[in-house]
């Protein structure tokens, strides 16, 4: 499909095609959920926090378009065994490098959904304008 | 490429007066198929704009001087231009506003809240208005306690006119319809509705948004009391729109914005208003807007309304014949093109509308993607989007045959 497809890599279409992590997840003590109101996208996340403040396991579900639910996928493989304070710091930048795609600024917003709800889940607002 | 069809618009000739249809997108040949979204601008639109400026800018209905007169009778001839292209009696039954937006709320506002409506009075739209027609109504609910009442569709798209006698009462006060919806393309039948609303003793108010560009608008046979509709989905610039009411409609409305213009005398603490439709113009008005869109009406009627009309039936019969025959494609609203105006509202399965919007984009191709502002709609047929393509007078048979390569190319993406 050439470079004109920059956006759709085999990476992003193999995390939309066949998500990692998605599900409920039974026991999950913090919980994310939020909109993108312009896409209709929606991502929800579940952490399972063990004793020593560190992500046991993490789950996502939800829809939309396939830079935001790539986005989700390839964030729970990210956190599985990270504290929470190293979760809390990943910011926009460790997702965008993830992805490695160029984005349009709103395209931008589909990427960062996921990040935007691992915040809320975590009890931490961030600004989610592109 | 596209087959030899009869020609009903010199479509080539047309794209030549849009500076923006030579454009290159990442050296592809610009398709622009979101003309429901907002339209372009021909050259002459974007000149009288311009030549305004350079050559005559004045506040209008004040400056005694040369130029003064020169804006007000520019801006006044616009009216009289938007009078005769929807068959008004006077140029008096027309408000200039920024939008359609604005121009409903004048009416939700005026003619609603502030006006008619009492305790339990009844408000009947339709559940594929697009927000503009939605949210101006719910605030007369909330202010004033009025009951809002929805007119179902069917799967097809088009209304429930049986469903529509039952909701009228003595209560309903305003009926509230689209012309022509922004999603599904669907024409409703507004004569019928705007009839049985008078039957009732109800006003009718239309949003004739993604109407008034593409086809014949007659406000005498169409007896609606109020009529909206916005400057930049008709060729002309943004920042303009229109709300045409019969003289005791508007008569009987209460301006939303208070200020200069719209007064005839103001004194501490009271004021009385100017006459119609001057008291709905608070505020210097888009005068720039206002003559380009008198220009924009000048070009679509050289181009004949019946003409753009029986040109987009034609490029709409030849997009739903190609894309619905594409397996894994489907596509919402009527397939009858008589009931259906150029819009097209598509899915592909296993393709998020965005993305379809992403890999369209790639290809030079312009498609909408979304609720498109109509989110009940959404609700009713349980879609959380949709892409949409639509078409106007410069669009032709290769657009679509560009957009429904572009559609394979998503296929083959996400297969």
């Amino acid at each position: 499909m050439a470079a004109a497809y920059d956006l759709y890599q085999e990476q992003i279409l193999d995390h939309y095609k066949h998500p990692r992590n998605k599900g409920p997840l039974p026991g999950a003590s913090l919980h994310g959920r939020d909109s993108n109101p312009l896409c209709g996208d929606e991502v929800i996340l579940h952490l399972k926090i063990d004793g020593s403040e560190r992500i046991a396991d993490v789950r996502f579900e939800g829809q939309g378009c396939a830079i935001s639910q790539a986005s989700a996928s390839m964030l729970t493989t990210m956190l599985k065994g990270v504290t929470l304070p190293d979760a809390d710091a990943l910011d926009r930048d460790a997702i965008i490098k993830q992805l490695g795609i160029p984005l349009s600024a709103v395209r931008l917003k589909c990427a960062l959904l996921s990040l935007h709800v691992l915040k809320l889940a975590i009890g931490k607002k961030t600004d989610n304008r592109a | 490429m596209a087959k030899p069809a009869k020609v009903l618009l010199n479509v080539p000739a047309i794209k030549a007066d849009f500076p923006i249809l030579q454009r290159k997108i990442r050296d592809k040949r610009l398709v622009y198929l979101d003309s429901a979204a907002t339209s372009q601008k021909p050259r002459q639109v974007i000149d009288a704009t311009s030549d305004f400026y350079s050559r005559y800018n004045a506040n209008v209905h004040r400056a005694i001087y040369e130029l003064g007169e020169e804006a007000t009778r520019e801006y006044e001839g616009a009216r009289e231009k938007i009078a005769e292209f929807i068959q008004a009696k006077s140029p008096n039954e027309i408000v200039f506003t920024k939008s359609t937006t604005e121009s409903l709320n004048i009416v939700a506002y005026g003619y609603g809240l502030k006006g008619k409506i009492q305790n339990g009075d009844e408000i009947v739209g339709t559940v594929m208005e697009h927000h503009s027609n939605h949210v101006p109504w719910h605030f007369v609910k909330d202010h004033k306690g009025a009951v809002l009442k929805y007119v179902d569709v069917d799967d097809d798209g088009i209304l429930r006119m049986e469903q529509y006698d039952e909701l009228l009462t003595k209560r309903t006060k305003i009926v509230t319809v689209a012309l022509c919806s922004n999603v599904l393309g669907t024409i409703n039948p507004v004569k019928e509705i705007a009839k049985r609303a008078h039957e009732v003793g109800a006003v009718c108010v239309v949003d004739a948004a993604q109407a008034a560009p593409h086809m014949p608008i007659d406000v005498q046979s169409l007896d609606a009391d109020f009529l909206a509709f916005s400057g930049h989905k008709m060729l002309g610039p943004t920042g303009i729109g229109i709300l045409y009411g019969k003289p005791e409609a508007l008569e009987a409305t209460e301006p939303l914005l208070g200020g200069g213009e719209m007064i005839r005398e103001v004194h501490l603490g009271r004021a009385s208003w100017n006459d119609v439709p001057y008291r709905f113009e608070g505020g210097t008005p888009n005068i720039a807007g206002a003559i380009g869109l008198g220009v924009a009406v000048d070009y679509l009627t050289k181009l004949g309304m019946e003409a753009i009309r029986a040109h987009e039936m034609e490029v709409t019969q030849y997009a739903l014949d190609k894309i619905r025959r594409i397996k894994g494609v489907t596509t919402y609203g009527p397939t009858d093109v008589r009931k259906k105006a150029g819009v097209l509202a598509f899915t592909i399965e296993n393709a998020h509308p965005h993305d379809v919007a992403s890999i369209l984009d790639v290809e030079g191709i312009c498609i909408r993607s979304g609720h498109h502002c109509a989110q009940p709609l959404m609700e009713r047929y349980d879609l959380p989007a949709t892409a949409r393509a639509s078409f106007y007078v410069y669009n032709d048979l290769e657009d679509v045959d560009a957009l429904t390569a572009g559609i394979r190319k998503v296929q083959e993406v996400f297969a």
